[in-house]
């Protein structure tokens, strides 16, 4: 960790680490795989420097899920990352993790798909994060980091977030943005307001026992635990939408993308705004809770939109769900896994779509 | 008049589900025993698996978290790793140990986690109606082996604490047969002992207990206490499969 002023030059993976350990996660548990590995490595070496740290490298990410599970059950701060395969591995532990409402921290560096894929970026796993991923009816809140410094900024969000809503939370950094390496300012946590962990298993000293369970069998009560989560989800999905627009004041075609297929088309509508064409883009940060109502708000102006994404196209039926018709929707997108798109690519598409449905509009 | 015998305070004044005849119930009294009567209860945290036992949240009063099938060994990790000073235990079935959670069991046990497990071997799978185990024996029926286990057929049974206890990072295995008072004593005894080698860090300790199952094995519970002694312990037989602290002692 190289460092000037207040800012330090770190890699994506290592943001993950670093801001985790700066929210007070000092109890890591993962398995080794590319192209996150680099994260488990930081956090072996200074998890047990630190008072109360622990790092383990687990047997399979079916365990290492299963130990953050336990970690988290005490209350303490808890994380594990992975990629794409190690994320399906740990379906069943996130969905026990969500039905026992512990907070916990999961980074899954996405690499292509479906199987083992390849090591290379991707962004096909937007429908594993955003509809839940294991069995039953629950969500994940899903933040979508498109820098190094976001990376850091999110991951400490994140822990912020599972305490508050008492759930795992899950960045979706991207292969591409793990390896990426950019200036990073170490901000401090914010830890206001969050509620006390009153549930969480101690030892039960001068109290009644407590008990995590997922196992419902008395009737009626399932569903009410289930209305209760639900009441949660929308909670969430009242307050933390996040999202970054960018150069939609004037915009006649808005742009949808997330992560580092954002910041890539970035570079392409300032190229074609070089030319004189009224592109704009709405970046959703937080890609569940998805936010819908930035994008239906841009359709009272924009009857363009065009969803961009490293993948056959998954988000884009959430913008689609967002406008209910309201505007026309068109998709560019490539599957992931070796593919890394540039500005000039994408300003060839934004200006094509410009010139056959913005210019013929008119 | 002195009262000689009463509900342990830590057992809450609930009544168990337990099938008549099944061991789980003079288990977990046993249990509540042993916290009751040391130190442990106010630092015991208890994973509890999937099966006839996930319910023990309702009858222990001490800190329960329930597991993913088979997982109890990991998430035990994840506790006692966040809190080093608890006293960390799992409560498992032979499917939940032996099978789906032969993997998280067995590197608990090779990384020496200083955490206990309760290895309840019925040699079937109780809560879902008596299928095959990885621990039902050649020619014993089950729903899903009919016609008996054959090593032809369904493989050999699988001897957990045989291969656990030859690991280093495991401290002690203790097997024992649910089938008399002077057996529940022994267990008592067994699983004080792996909660007092864990408190003094030596290590994955294990207490298998070969417990009945009159409902699935079609057995009244007196023939079941008489299946465990003439069939079972043949099988699994009975004894302190490794204790490194008394033989460190022997050695010395």
């Amino acid at each position: 960790m190289k460092s000037s002023a207040n800012k330090v030059l770190l890699s994506g993976n290592h943001a993950v680490a670093e801001a985790a350990i700066r929210a007070g996660c000092h109890l890591y548990f993962g398995y080794p795989i590319t192209p996150q590995n680099e994260i488990p490595e930081y956090m072996s070496e200074h998890l047990p420097k630190i008072k109360g740290g622990a790092f383990v490298q687990a047997e399979s990410e079916l365990a290492a899920i299963n130990m953050v599970l336990g970690a988290a059950a005490t209350g303490r701060r808890v994380m594990t990352t992975s990629s794409s395969p190690g994320i399906s591995l740990m379906q069943e532990g996130i969905s026990y993790l969500a039905a026992l409402e512990l907070p916990c921290v999961i980074a899954n560096m996405v690499r292509g798909g479906p199987g083992l894929g390849n090591i290379a970026t991707a962004q096909s796993d937007y429908f594993q994060s955003t509809r839940g991923g294991g069995h039953g009816d629950y969500r994940t809140i899903t933040l979508a980091p498109c820098t190094v410094q976001e990376i850091y900024d999110l991951t400490q969000l994140g822990f912020y977030l599972a305490d508050k809503y008492r759930g795992p939370v899950i960045i979706q950094g991207e292969g591409l943005l793990g390896q990426m390496v950019e200036p990073v300012e170490l901000k401090e946590p914010d830890k206001k307001d969050l509620p006390p962990k009153d549930w969480a298993l101690t030892g039960a000293k001068d109290r009644p026992g407590r008990m995590l369970r997922s196992l419902i069998l008395e009737e009626g009560i399932l569903e009410e635990h289930n209305w209760k989560l639900n009441r949660k989800y929308l909670e969430i999905e009242k307050k933390e939408k996040r999202f970054e627009s960018f150069r939609m004041e004037d915009a006649n075609l808005a742009v949808v993308a997330y992560g580092s297929v954002a910041r890539i088309a970035k570079g392409a509508i300032k190229r074609v705004r070089e030319e004189g064409l009224k592109v704009g883009m709405i970046r959703p940060i937080s890609l569940w809770p998805f936010p819908g109502e930035a994008i239906r708000k841009a359709a009272e102006k924009v009857s363009q939109f065009l969803v961009i994404e490293l993948s056959c196209g998954q988000m884009i039926e959430d913008v689609r769900l967002a406008l209910a018709g309201k505007a026309e929707v068109n998709f560019y997108g490539r599957p992931g896994g070796g593919v890394i798109p540039n500005p000039a690519e994408f300003g060839r598409v934004i200006s094509r779509n410009y010139y056959q449905k913005v210019r013929k509009a008119r | 008049m002195k009262k000689v015998f009463e509900r342990p305070r830590l057992l809450k004044p609930a009544t168990f589900h337990f099938c008549p005849g099944c061991g789980h119930n003079i288990l977990h009294r046993v249990i509540a025993e042993v916290l009751e009567e040391s130190d442990f209860r106010e630092r015991a945290i208890m994973i509890a698996p999937v099966g006839c036992a996930v319910l023990a949240y309702f009858y222990l009063d001490i800190d329960v978290t329930e597991a993913p099938h088979g997982r109890c060994t990991a998430v035990a990790t994840g506790i006692k790793r966040a809190i080093p000073n608890s006293l960390v235990f799992t409560y498992q079935g032979d499917g939940d140990l032996a099978s789906i959670g032969a993997g998280e069991t067995l590197h608990a046990a090779g990384r020496g986690e200083k955490v206990t497990t309760i290895y309840v071997n019925n040699a079937n799978y109780g809560m879902t109606g008596g299928q095959m185990a990885p621990t039902t024996m050649l020619n014993q029926v089950t729903t899903t082996c009919s016609a008996g286990r054959s090593a032809e057929r369904e493989g050999y049974p699988l001897d957990m604490s045989k291969i656990l206890a030859s690991l280093p990072g495991v401290c002690y295995v203790e097997r024992v047969a649910l089938t008399s008072p002077a057996n529940v004593q022994k267990f008592k005894k067994a699983l004080r002992k792996a909660f007092q080698y864990q408190t003094e860090g030596l290590g994955f300790s294990l207490i298998e207990v070969l417990s009945t199952c009159p409902t699935n094995w079609k057995l009244t519970p007196v023939d079941s206490l008489k299946w465990i002694e003439e069939v079972m312990t043949k099988s699994y037989p009975p004894g302190v499969l490794v204790d490194r602290k008394a033989n460190r002692g022997d050695s010395e």
